[in-house]
Parts: C-alpha cells; sequence; structure tokens
C-alpha cells in the first residue's frame, strides 16, 4: 500500500498565532437519527466519548472525539490508522439503523491554530462571533473560512481546530499564514 | 448586511454563509393546471416593498434549508422558521403584525 500523507505534509507558520496542519487524522462522516439509542451507542463506542454531543458543541480528546455537524450528522474523528476497523464496527452496530457512515479521512485537511491571537485569526476569516462570551472551548461552528467551507471548534486550551477540504488546504494555510502576520494583531477580542 | 437564525442548528448565521432560494410559499401547479396557473407558478413573482417570505439554505453551515420573513425597505428580520411547512406560522404573523399592522402578502395577512 502506498504511503499515506497528509495535504501539506504538516507544514506550520508562526505569526501572532501559530498555524500548523496536524497531519493524518481519521476522520467518519455519519448520517442518521441522531436521538438513535443504537447509534449513540455506537458512536461513543467508536470515539471513546461517554456521549454525544449537544447541538454546535465537539466531544474530542485528542485524535477521536465527535463532532455535531447539523441535526442529522455527526464527524467522528478517530486515529488515522484505525479508521477501517471502526467504521466496520459501526456499520456492522448500525446495520439496523436508518444511517450512512463514509471514511472521509484522505478527503480533508486539518489545522490547529494555538496562541493568544488565534480568536482573532480566526475572526479576520470566518462571519462567526469570536467573542469571549460567545464562543467558548468546545464550541463547534461550521463555516467559511473566506471563500471556502470549514468547521472548526475550540479546545480546552482555547487553540483551535480546524477542519477543510483537503483540495483547498493550501488556500486555507494561506489564509491562515496572512491573517496570523506579525504586527497584524487587532487587540478586540 | 443580513443576519439570520438557522432554526435548525440555531446559529445566528451571516448572509454569506447562505443561499439564496427565492420566494417562499410557491404553490406547484404541475398536470391539469390550467396555462394561467402554470405561467403563474414559473414566472410570477412578488416584489415587495416591505413584509417578504423567502427560502433560504444554511449553505456552508448545517445544510438546511429554511424559511424566513423580512422586511425589504429595512431589512428587519421578524423570525426563521421550518421549511417543512406550506404557511408562515401564527408567532411570524403575530411579529410581522406586531411591528407592521395590516401587512398582506400573496394569501397571508
Amino acid at each position: 500500500m502506498s504511503d499515506a500523507v497528509s495535504a501539506l505534509g504538516g507544514v506550520s507558520f508562526d505569526g501572532i498565532a501559530r498555524i500548523e496542519e496536524c497531519g493524518l487524522q481519521g476522520m467518519i462522516t455519519l448520517r442518521g437519527d441522531l436521538s438513535d439509542q443504537a447509534l449513540a451507542a455506537a458512536v461513543t463506542r467508536a470515539t471513546g466519548q461517554k456521549k454525544l454531543p449537544e447541538a454546535n458543541r465537539a466531544r474530542v480528546a485528542g485524535e477521536s472525539g465527535v463532532c455535531w455537524m447539523s441535526p442529522d450528522e455527526l464527524l467522528l474523528l478517530v486515529p488515522y490508522e484505525e479508521v477501517g476497523g471502526r467504521l466496520e464496527a459501526l456499520v456492522a452496530a448500525l446495520k439496523d439503523s436508518h444511517a450512512l457512515a463514509v471514511n472521509v479521512s484522505d478527503a480533508r485537511a486539518v489545522f490547529r491554530v494555538t496562541g493568544d491571537a488565534a480568536r482573532e485569526v480566526l475572526a479576520k476569516l470566518a462571519p462567526v462571533d469570536l467573542s469571549r462570551d460567545a464562543f467558548q472551548p468546545g464550541r463547534f461552528r461550521r463555516t467559511r473560512l473566506a471563500q471556502v467551507p470549514a468547521a472548526f471548534w475550540m479546545e480546552e486550551d482555547e487553540s483551535f481546530r480546524i477542519v477543510c477540504f483537503r483540495s483547498v488546504a493550501d488556500y486555507v494555510f494561506k489564509l491562515l499564514k496572512v491573517a496570523a502576520q506579525p504586527g497584524s494583531k487587532v487587540g478586540v477580542l | 448586511m443580513l443576519i439570520l437564525r438557522c432554526p435548525y442548528c440555531g446559529n445566528d448565521v451571516d448572509e454569506t454563509d447562505l443561499a439564496p432560494g427565492g420566494e417562499a410559499h410557491i404553490r406547484r401547479h404541475g398536470p391539469g393546471s390550467t396555462d394561467a396557473e402554470l405561467t403563474d407558478y414559473l414566472f410570477q413573482r412578488e416584489n415587495p416593498r416591505g413584509v417578504h417570505f423567502e427560502r433560504w439554505r444554511h449553505a456552508a453551515g448545517c445544510g438546511k434549508w429554511f424559511h424566513a420573513a423580512r422586511a425589504t425597505d429595512t431589512l428587519q428580520v421578524f423570525g426563521t422558521y421550518s421549511a417543512q411547512t406550506t404557511e408562515p406560522p401564527q408567532e411570524i404573523r403575530d411579529a410581522i403584525t406586531k411591528a407592521r399592522p395590516g401587512w398582506s402578502w400573496r394569501e397571508f395577512s
């Protein structure tokens, strides 16, 4: 089998915040009835989380977790090497439910934005209220970064993780670099 | 700039995250209808200065279609509501009446 590589090979940039490409991340997109007990049990088993996240929230620990994408969609994060096995187990557990699970790991790119100005860097690119009152750790939001769709959530240490399509990874990295240019701090968030 | 609250994910969403879906509550006229009905269904649209009902899709977010009631002249938003309905719910009509007594739009008032 060929060597799997992430979109940008783990590039990074240091400005008013640190931008890193995270490398390979296993991702499963799951559509179904989120109130279905069988679905909830299968998802928690696959991701090691105790329960499903509430609306607009993510429950993530390291490389594993669940993100709420829409009223009928979840994004499951699992270690890249384990995605095949976890997906098989998930599909088997959901065979009696009206649900669809697909491995999308290689269709996506993941970035991390850390540092005091991480909120500002994202606020420059997305039409989202990122003030401390409005956006807290655990919050998840699907929106756009400049001209492309993206989703991000805030970790406990107030850093962000961003998921975008792999085909626009280079564009998103360049956007983040410009937004994090040294000396570009606005100082309002 | 227009900010609408998506009734499905609950987020206050900027216009640039949304895709416009045109006029709301259009009743389909297909086989068996008269030429006049079909013409109206295909081509006739409201273009009011004031209360208007529209469809929007939360395209960059949860991806769901929803309805919005707003004023085209002031950009006041009276409310957003589910796409699974053929007419505006009573609370939306009440909200419009409160701001604009005597309003009417197509067969609704």
